[in-house]
Protein backbone atom coordinates (compact mmCIF):
# COMPACT_ATOMS: atom_id res chain seq x y z
CA UNK A 1 0.00 0.00 0.00
CA UNK A 2 1.48 3.45 -0.99
CA UNK A 3 2.37 5.62 2.33
CA UNK A 4 0.26 8.50 2.44
CA UNK A 5 2.11 11.78 1.95
CA UNK A 6 1.90 15.28 3.95
CA UNK A 7 1.55 18.30 1.59
CA UNK A 8 5.24 19.11 2.17
CA UNK A 9 6.97 15.80 1.52
CA UNK A 10 4.38 16.23 -1.99
CA UNK A 11 5.88 19.93 -2.30
CA UNK A 12 9.17 18.09 -2.35
CA UNK A 13 9.02 15.35 -4.40
CA UNK A 14 7.23 18.04 -6.66
CA UNK A 15 10.13 20.15 -6.56
CA UNK A 16 12.83 16.95 -7.27
CA UNK A 17 10.31 15.81 -10.29
CA UNK A 18 10.71 19.50 -11.73
CA UNK A 19 14.64 19.59 -11.31
CA UNK A 20 14.78 16.44 -13.57
CA UNK A 21 12.87 17.61 -15.76
CA UNK A 22 14.89 20.78 -16.14
CA UNK A 23 18.05 18.78 -16.18
CA UNK A 24 16.55 16.71 -19.03
CA UNK A 25 15.68 19.67 -21.23
CA UNK A 26 19.15 20.33 -21.43
CA UNK A 27 21.58 18.44 -24.10
CA UNK A 28 22.03 14.67 -23.99
CA UNK A 29 25.66 14.68 -22.83
CA UNK A 30 25.39 17.30 -19.72
CA UNK A 31 21.76 16.44 -18.55
CA UNK A 32 23.74 13.75 -16.34
CA UNK A 33 25.33 16.10 -14.79
CA UNK A 34 22.36 17.97 -13.90
CA UNK A 35 20.70 15.39 -12.92
CA UNK A 36 23.10 14.31 -10.66
CA UNK A 37 23.18 17.61 -8.88
CA UNK A 38 19.46 17.78 -8.48
CA UNK A 39 20.06 14.28 -6.87
CA UNK A 40 23.17 14.83 -4.70
CA UNK A 41 21.28 18.27 -3.37
CA UNK A 42 17.90 16.08 -2.16
CA UNK A 43 20.09 13.61 -0.93
CA UNK A 44 22.32 16.32 1.20
CA UNK A 45 19.61 16.57 3.24
CA UNK A 46 17.73 13.04 3.40
CA UNK A 47 18.31 12.49 6.90
CA UNK A 48 16.78 14.98 7.91
CA UNK A 49 13.46 14.95 10.29
CA UNK A 50 10.11 15.67 8.60
CA UNK A 51 8.85 17.56 11.47
CA UNK A 52 11.51 20.12 10.64
CA UNK A 53 9.10 22.65 9.03
CA UNK A 54 10.95 25.60 9.12
CA UNK A 55 14.06 24.00 7.50
CA UNK A 56 12.23 22.02 4.79
CA UNK A 57 10.51 25.11 4.26
CA UNK A 58 13.62 26.99 3.78
CA UNK A 59 15.48 24.05 1.62
CA UNK A 60 12.19 24.71 -1.18
CA UNK A 61 12.46 28.47 -1.36
CA UNK A 62 16.48 27.71 -1.73
CA UNK A 63 15.87 24.95 -4.23
CA UNK A 64 12.74 26.79 -6.15
CA UNK A 65 16.08 29.45 -6.39
CA UNK A 66 18.34 27.41 -8.01
CA UNK A 67 16.48 25.26 -10.00
CA UNK A 68 15.31 28.99 -11.77
CA UNK A 69 18.70 29.99 -12.26
CA UNK A 70 20.32 26.26 -13.44
CA UNK A 71 17.21 25.51 -15.33
CA UNK A 72 17.63 28.75 -17.33
CA UNK A 73 18.22 28.27 -21.36
CA UNK A 74 21.24 29.80 -20.69
CA UNK A 75 22.97 27.35 -18.39
CA UNK A 76 24.52 24.79 -20.84
CA UNK A 77 26.66 23.10 -18.42
CA UNK A 78 27.21 22.33 -14.67
CA UNK A 79 29.57 20.58 -12.00
CA UNK A 80 27.10 17.81 -10.05
CA UNK A 81 27.86 18.90 -6.54
CA UNK A 82 25.42 19.32 -3.77
CA UNK A 83 23.84 22.60 -3.51
CA UNK B 1 91.47 50.16 23.87
CA UNK B 2 91.16 51.39 26.94
CA UNK B 3 91.72 55.07 26.18
CA UNK B 4 88.56 54.56 23.28
CA UNK B 5 86.36 52.59 25.83
CA UNK B 6 86.79 55.57 28.94
CA UNK B 7 85.79 57.52 25.81
CA UNK B 8 82.89 55.90 25.04
CA UNK B 9 81.39 55.60 28.99
CA UNK B 10 81.72 59.59 28.88
CA UNK B 11 79.61 59.74 25.78
CA UNK B 12 77.04 57.52 27.21
CA UNK B 13 77.02 59.00 31.24
CA UNK B 14 76.16 62.47 29.22
CA UNK B 15 72.75 63.14 28.18
CA UNK B 16 72.43 64.08 24.73
CA UNK B 17 69.15 65.69 24.94
CA UNK B 18 67.96 67.50 27.35
CA UNK B 19 64.55 69.04 27.94
CA UNK B 20 64.20 73.01 28.49
CA UNK B 21 61.25 72.52 30.42
CA UNK B 22 61.34 69.74 33.62
CA UNK B 23 57.73 68.64 32.44
CA UNK B 24 56.78 64.95 31.08
CA UNK B 25 53.75 64.10 28.82
CA UNK B 26 51.17 62.74 30.41
CA UNK B 27 49.76 59.03 29.51
CA UNK B 28 46.98 59.52 27.30
CA UNK B 29 43.61 59.70 29.36
CA UNK B 30 42.35 56.04 29.10
CA UNK B 31 38.10 56.65 29.25
CA UNK B 32 36.75 54.10 31.76
CA UNK B 33 35.37 51.08 29.90
CA UNK B 34 31.49 50.99 29.19
CA UNK B 35 30.84 47.37 28.61
CA UNK B 36 27.04 46.82 27.00
CA UNK B 37 25.82 43.81 25.84
CA UNK B 38 24.00 43.06 22.37
CA UNK B 39 21.82 39.90 21.13
CA UNK B 40 21.85 39.52 17.73
CA UNK B 41 20.32 37.18 15.56
CA UNK B 42 22.19 34.64 13.95
CA UNK B 43 21.38 32.07 11.50
CA UNK B 44 23.71 30.33 9.10
CA UNK B 45 22.52 29.14 6.10
CA UNK B 46 24.16 26.59 5.82
CA UNK B 47 23.64 24.09 8.79
CA UNK B 48 19.41 24.93 8.09
CA UNK B 49 18.62 22.10 10.96
CA UNK B 50 19.52 24.58 13.87
CA UNK B 51 17.63 26.69 14.85
CA UNK B 52 18.46 30.71 15.04
CA UNK B 53 19.42 32.27 18.01
CA UNK B 54 20.13 35.13 19.40
CA UNK B 55 23.60 35.56 20.44
CA UNK B 56 25.15 38.15 22.81
CA UNK B 57 28.17 40.25 22.58
CA UNK B 58 29.80 42.73 24.74
CA UNK B 59 31.00 45.94 23.47
CA UNK B 60 33.12 49.07 24.94
CA UNK B 61 31.29 51.88 24.16
CA UNK B 62 33.72 53.74 25.37
CA UNK B 63 36.17 52.64 22.58
CA UNK B 64 33.49 52.51 19.65
CA UNK B 65 31.44 55.13 17.89
CA UNK B 66 27.68 56.37 18.97
CA UNK B 67 25.94 54.44 15.96
CA UNK B 68 24.68 50.52 16.07
CA UNK B 69 26.71 50.12 12.65
CA UNK B 70 29.73 50.90 14.23
CA UNK B 71 28.64 48.67 17.18
CA UNK B 72 28.20 45.80 14.55
CA UNK B 73 31.03 46.95 12.40
CA UNK B 74 33.24 46.52 15.40
CA UNK B 75 31.83 42.98 16.62
CA UNK B 76 32.18 41.53 13.17
CA UNK B 77 36.18 42.85 13.07
CA UNK B 78 37.20 42.13 16.98
CA UNK B 79 34.91 39.46 18.10
CA UNK B 80 33.22 37.35 15.56
CA UNK B 81 34.57 37.47 11.80
CA UNK B 82 31.16 35.31 10.63
CA UNK B 83 28.57 37.95 10.96
CA UNK B 84 26.76 39.30 8.55
CA UNK B 85 25.31 41.99 7.60
CA UNK B 86 24.95 44.43 4.59
CA UNK B 87 26.15 47.91 5.27
CA UNK B 88 27.34 50.49 2.70
CA UNK B 89 27.60 54.02 3.17
CA UNK B 90 27.37 54.53 6.61
CA UNK B 91 25.52 57.86 6.79
CA UNK B 92 21.62 57.02 5.60
CA UNK B 93 22.05 57.33 1.80
CA UNK B 94 21.95 53.63 0.41
CA UNK B 95 19.56 51.72 2.67
CA UNK B 96 21.68 48.62 2.81
CA UNK B 97 21.50 48.32 6.91
CA UNK B 98 17.76 48.46 7.62
CA UNK B 99 17.52 46.02 10.42
CA UNK B 100 15.04 45.53 13.77
CA UNK B 101 16.73 47.45 16.67
CA UNK B 102 15.16 47.41 19.66
CA UNK B 103 11.74 46.07 18.51
CA UNK B 104 11.96 49.20 15.83
CA UNK B 105 12.53 49.17 11.92
CA UNK B 106 15.86 51.35 10.88
CA UNK B 107 18.79 51.98 9.70
CA UNK B 108 21.86 50.87 11.83
CA UNK B 109 23.80 53.67 10.52
CA UNK B 110 21.53 56.13 11.99
CA UNK B 111 20.22 54.46 15.14
CA UNK B 112 22.31 55.64 18.04
CA UNK B 113 23.33 52.80 20.48
CA UNK B 114 21.11 52.84 23.61
CA UNK B 115 23.36 54.37 26.65
CA UNK B 116 22.22 52.68 29.41
CA UNK B 117 24.51 50.17 29.54
CA UNK B 118 22.13 47.93 31.83
CA UNK B 119 19.94 47.02 28.81
CA UNK B 120 20.64 44.92 26.39
CA UNK B 121 20.79 45.96 22.92
CA UNK B 122 18.66 43.23 20.47
CA UNK B 123 19.01 43.40 17.02
CA UNK B 124 17.02 41.56 14.39
CA UNK B 125 16.84 41.14 10.54
CA UNK B 126 13.44 43.09 9.28
CA UNK B 127 10.57 41.32 10.11
CA UNK B 128 8.38 38.75 8.28
CA UNK B 129 11.07 38.81 5.43
CA UNK B 130 12.89 35.41 4.71
CA UNK B 131 16.43 35.81 6.03
CA UNK B 132 19.17 35.11 3.92
CA UNK B 133 21.68 34.87 6.90
CA UNK B 134 21.89 36.33 10.08
CA UNK B 135 20.74 39.95 9.38
CA UNK B 136 20.60 40.11 5.91
CA UNK B 137 17.13 39.73 4.41
CA UNK B 138 16.12 38.26 1.08
CA UNK B 139 14.74 41.45 -0.82
CA UNK B 140 14.06 39.76 -4.13
CA UNK B 141 10.02 39.90 -3.37
CA UNK B 142 10.02 43.69 -2.27
CA UNK B 143 12.21 44.44 -5.41
CA UNK B 144 9.97 42.51 -8.09
CA UNK B 145 6.91 44.88 -6.10
CA UNK B 146 9.08 47.78 -7.34
CA UNK B 147 9.85 46.52 -10.53
CA UNK B 148 6.36 46.19 -11.43
CA UNK B 149 5.18 49.83 -11.07
CA UNK B 150 7.35 50.78 -13.33
CA UNK B 151 9.39 53.44 -11.80
CA UNK B 152 10.65 55.74 -14.13
CA UNK B 153 9.93 58.22 -16.50
CA UNK B 154 7.26 57.65 -19.15
CA UNK B 155 6.28 59.78 -21.60
CA UNK B 156 5.46 59.79 -25.66
CA UNK B 157 6.98 63.37 -26.69
CA UNK B 158 10.76 64.44 -27.07
CA UNK B 159 11.57 67.81 -25.85
CA UNK B 160 11.39 70.82 -28.39
CA UNK B 161 14.92 71.30 -27.58
CA UNK B 162 15.88 67.81 -27.02
CA UNK B 163 17.32 68.13 -23.89
CA UNK B 164 15.58 68.11 -20.56
CA UNK B 165 12.17 67.70 -19.89
CA UNK B 166 11.39 70.67 -17.76
CA UNK B 167 9.40 71.00 -15.24
CA UNK B 168 8.03 74.24 -13.20
CA UNK B 169 9.61 75.17 -9.58
CA UNK B 170 5.89 74.12 -7.95
CA UNK B 171 5.75 70.95 -9.79
CA UNK B 172 9.35 70.27 -8.80
CA UNK B 173 8.27 70.61 -5.16
CA UNK B 174 5.07 68.40 -5.16
CA UNK B 175 8.40 65.77 -5.27
CA UNK B 176 9.42 66.72 -2.11
CA UNK B 177 9.22 64.20 0.47
CA UNK B 178 8.84 61.38 -1.89
CA UNK B 179 11.93 61.39 -3.65
CA UNK B 180 14.51 61.19 -0.72
CA UNK B 181 12.95 57.40 0.17
CA UNK B 182 16.04 55.02 -0.47
CA UNK B 183 14.30 51.68 -0.79
CA UNK B 184 15.35 50.10 2.94
CA UNK B 185 12.03 48.35 2.99
CA UNK B 186 12.01 49.80 7.21
CA UNK B 187 8.59 50.72 6.25
CA UNK B 188 7.05 47.75 3.96
CA UNK B 189 8.29 45.43 6.69
CA UNK B 190 6.89 47.62 9.49
CA UNK B 191 3.49 47.17 8.04
CA UNK B 192 0.74 44.63 8.89
CA UNK B 193 -0.96 44.47 6.31
CA UNK B 194 2.04 43.58 4.37
CA UNK B 195 2.96 40.78 6.96
CA UNK B 196 -0.23 38.86 5.85
CA UNK B 197 -0.63 40.11 2.39
CA UNK B 198 3.25 40.00 1.12
CA UNK B 199 2.49 38.59 -2.43
CA UNK B 200 -0.08 40.71 -3.01
CA UNK B 201 -0.21 43.86 -1.15
CA UNK B 202 2.53 46.33 -2.71
CA UNK B 203 3.74 48.09 0.91
CA UNK B 204 4.12 51.62 1.95
CA UNK B 205 7.65 52.04 0.17
CA UNK B 206 6.07 50.96 -3.43
CA UNK B 207 3.31 53.05 -3.25
CA UNK B 208 4.72 55.71 -2.16
CA UNK B 209 7.58 55.46 -5.77
CA UNK B 210 4.20 54.81 -7.38
CA UNK B 211 2.48 58.13 -5.92
CA UNK B 212 5.87 60.37 -6.82
CA UNK B 213 5.29 59.04 -10.89
CA UNK B 214 1.58 59.68 -10.91
CA UNK B 215 2.33 63.38 -9.47
CA UNK B 216 5.42 63.83 -11.57
CA UNK B 217 4.29 66.72 -14.07
CA UNK B 218 6.75 65.41 -16.89
CA UNK B 219 5.49 61.77 -16.44
CA UNK B 220 2.02 61.10 -18.62
CA UNK B 221 1.33 57.90 -18.00
CA UNK B 222 -0.43 58.54 -14.88
CA UNK B 223 -3.90 56.73 -15.98
CA UNK B 224 -1.87 54.18 -16.67
CA UNK B 225 -0.47 53.59 -13.42
CA UNK B 226 -3.77 54.16 -11.57
CA UNK B 227 -5.34 51.57 -13.30
CA UNK B 228 -2.83 49.26 -12.16
CA UNK B 229 -3.61 49.47 -8.92
CA UNK B 230 -7.45 49.13 -9.59
CA UNK B 231 -7.86 46.15 -7.12
CA UNK B 232 -8.96 45.16 -4.20
CA UNK B 233 -5.31 43.76 -3.10
CA UNK B 234 -2.10 46.19 -4.34
CA UNK B 235 -3.56 49.73 -2.51
CA UNK B 236 -6.42 49.21 -0.82
CA UNK B 237 -4.81 46.82 1.53
CA UNK B 238 -3.61 50.24 3.18
CA UNK B 239 -5.83 50.03 6.26
CA UNK B 240 -3.74 53.67 7.52
CA UNK B 241 -2.02 51.83 10.42
CA UNK B 242 0.63 54.67 9.99
CA UNK B 243 3.53 52.32 10.95
CA UNK B 244 5.41 53.15 8.29
CA UNK B 245 5.51 56.79 8.99
CA UNK B 246 6.45 55.95 12.27
CA UNK B 247 9.60 53.67 11.42
CA UNK B 248 11.00 55.48 8.44
CA UNK B 249 14.35 56.43 9.01
CA UNK B 250 14.49 59.24 6.93
CA UNK B 251 11.28 61.18 8.17
CA UNK B 252 9.04 60.52 5.10
CA UNK B 253 5.08 59.80 5.15
CA UNK B 254 4.29 57.01 3.06
CA UNK B 255 0.71 56.90 4.41
CA UNK B 256 -0.17 60.02 3.46
CA UNK B 257 1.37 59.20 -0.05
CA UNK B 258 -0.88 56.20 -0.03
CA UNK B 259 -3.96 58.43 1.41
CA UNK B 260 -3.31 60.52 -1.75
CA UNK B 261 -3.34 57.94 -4.05
CA UNK B 262 -6.77 56.99 -2.72
CA UNK B 263 -8.17 60.12 -3.12
CA UNK B 264 -6.82 60.47 -6.95
CA UNK B 265 -8.20 57.50 -7.51
CA UNK B 266 -11.67 58.47 -6.07
CA UNK B 267 -12.42 61.65 -7.48
CA UNK B 268 -11.29 61.49 -11.15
Amino acid sequence: MARKLSGLQKEVLALYRKCIRAAHTKSPENAPAFEQMARLSFRKYQGLNTKEFTTIEHLLRKGYRSLEIYGDKQVKKCTPVAL
Amino acid sequence: MFALRASRNVLKSRPVFARGLASTAEAPKVPAPRIKKFGIYRWNPDTPEKKPELKEYEVDLSQCGPMVLDALIKIKNEQDPTLTFRRSCREGICGSCAMNIEGRNTLACLCRINPDIAKEEKIYPLPHMFVVRDLVPDLTQFYKQYKSIEPYLQRDEVPADGKENLQSIADRRKLDGLYECILCACCSTSCPSYWWNQQEYLGPAVLMQAYRWMIDSRDEATAKRQQMLENSMSLYRCHTIMNCARTCPKGLNPGLAIAKIKRSMAFV
